[in-house]
């Protein structure tokens, strides 16, 4: 069994004191078979989320582009015990309507990513990614867009949002959604992850998912349901019904909160507090209870 | 059917750029003023209207060059705008305020800055 209060005294020494923020109703989960017949093992875990690091980006919103996400990696690399695994919540790279620019970029991003010490690590892609070819050059990189992984008793589910350049999940890919919460038990401990917010967060910047309310609705009958994304550039947090969705923060530049300013433009850099809105995001799973706990870090150490 | 001539007045955002208020009276020989508005990569023009509340327009759109998307969330109006084709929406501005509008189909590096706003005056 970990011991995550140590592991935060520890962040907190080390300069990396973070933000803590409890998400989950506390609902029991029952152990739940897995493909082996066995119950799975319900231990708690943590992972990591990154979000939004637009490798490829360059201006005054960030005079460190090239240099962020290295910085990142290298803050994950030192945590005190490592996590379980890494997610990457989409737009790992700026969008360029040059396709073998984009490679290049998506190349660059997997090279510097590849210098993090835990070797499991899912990515999505956001609409920087894909929505210009489809999820086409980031499939050649990263493999699919929507999947399942299952860890500790915990079923995680991939939700591909951003290929559709229409911010649509889509019909298909929804069947599959609903397939796959059959087989799941009724009290099933599912996190969702993906780029857009599922629900209408500001439609009037983009931030929703056309098709979003779909999904909720097939999580809905689950009574064990989180949701982690990104696109929002920022830490973002709300219920629909009895799910939560948490936003992570961006690894390149932090966005205004919805409708506080004309339009979504990048926030200033703020030379006295380099790297100020920008972050990861430290996730216990606390299986039994279906719970989550999530530490807010900053890419460099304070 | 009678047709009836309704004016509305519609200021273009480049008006308010220059400092002046450039209004265009725009008359239609039906019930619905059409404004006619233009996409293309990134930009709508116009990309300021200011409608009279309770007036029903017609907005026609078109591109320029790719597919974009134009999307007025809080009369809850959207619609694709393909190449080569006119889109047309019916809006009936029965709020007062300002309302943004934006494309809604990603179309590349200035995408999240494609947008305008819709006034809706007395």
């Amino acid at each position: 069994m970990r011991q995550p209060i140590d592991r935060r005294e520890f962040m907190r020494l080390a300069g990396y004191g973070g933000v803590v923020f409890a998400s989950g109703l506390g609902a029991a989960c029952s152990s739940y078979p897995q493909a082996s017949g066995k119950p799975a093992e319900l231990d708690d875990f943590y992972f990591v989320q990154m979000s939004d690091a637009h490798w490829g980006f360059e201006g005054p919103p960030n005079p460190d582009a090239k240099g962020t996400l290295k910085k990142a990696v290298e803050a994950v690399n030192s945590l005190s015990q490592p996590p379980d695994f890494i997610v990457f919540t989409g737009d790992l790279t700026h969008t360029t309507d040059d396709a073998k620019v984009r490679r290049q970029r998506l190349s660059q991003f997997k090279e510097i990513v590849s210098e993090l010490k835990v070797k499991d690590v899912h990515f999505m892609p956001g609409e920087h990614d894909a929505s210009l070819d489809h999820g086409e050059a980031f499939q050649e990189f990263f493999g699919n867009t929507h999947y399942t992984f299952d860890h500790k008793g915990v079923h995680f589910i991939a939700l591909d949002n951003v290929s559709d350049p229409r911010a649509s999940i889509g019909e298909e890919q929804l069947q599959w959604l609903a397939s796959d919460l059959k087989q799941q038990p009724q009290d099933a401990n599912i996190v969702v992850l993906t780029h857009r917010p599922l629900f209408d967060l500001y439609p009037q910047w983009d931030w929703a998912t056309k098709d979003g309310a779909q999904a909720i609705e097939l999580l809905l009958p689950h009574p064990n349901v989180t949701v982690f994304y990104g696109h929002i550039h920022q830490e973002h947090h709300q219920m629909t019904g009895h799910i939560a969705h948490h936003a992570a923060k961006g690894l390149m530049f932090p966005l205004p909160v919805a409708g506080s300013q004309p339009k979504r433009t990048p926030l200033a850099w703020d030379p006295a507090q380099p790297y100020k809105g920008l972050g990861f995001r430290d996730v216990e799973a606390q299986a039994k209870q279906a719970a989550f706990q999530l530490t807010e870090l900053p890419v460099q150490k304070a | 059917m009678r047709a009836k001539r309704r004016q509305v007045v519609l200021t273009l955002g480049a008006a308010l750029l220059g400092g002046g208020a450039l209004a265009l009276k725009a008359a239609a020989q039906s019930d619905d003023q059409v404004i006619k508005i233009l996409a293309r990569r990134f930009t709508y023009t116009p990309n300021h209207l200011t409608l009279k509340k309770d007036v029903p327009v017609v907005l026609e759109l078109t591109t320029a060059d790719v597919l974009m998307g134009f999307s007025l969330p809080d009369f809850n109006l959207r619609t694709d705008i393909m190449p080569d084709q006119i889109a047309r929406l019916r809006l009936v501005p029965d709020k007062l305020g300002t309302f943004e509008f934006l494309c809604d189909i990603f179309c590349g590096s200035g995408h999240e800055s494609m947008s305008g706003t819709l006034t809706v005056v007395a």
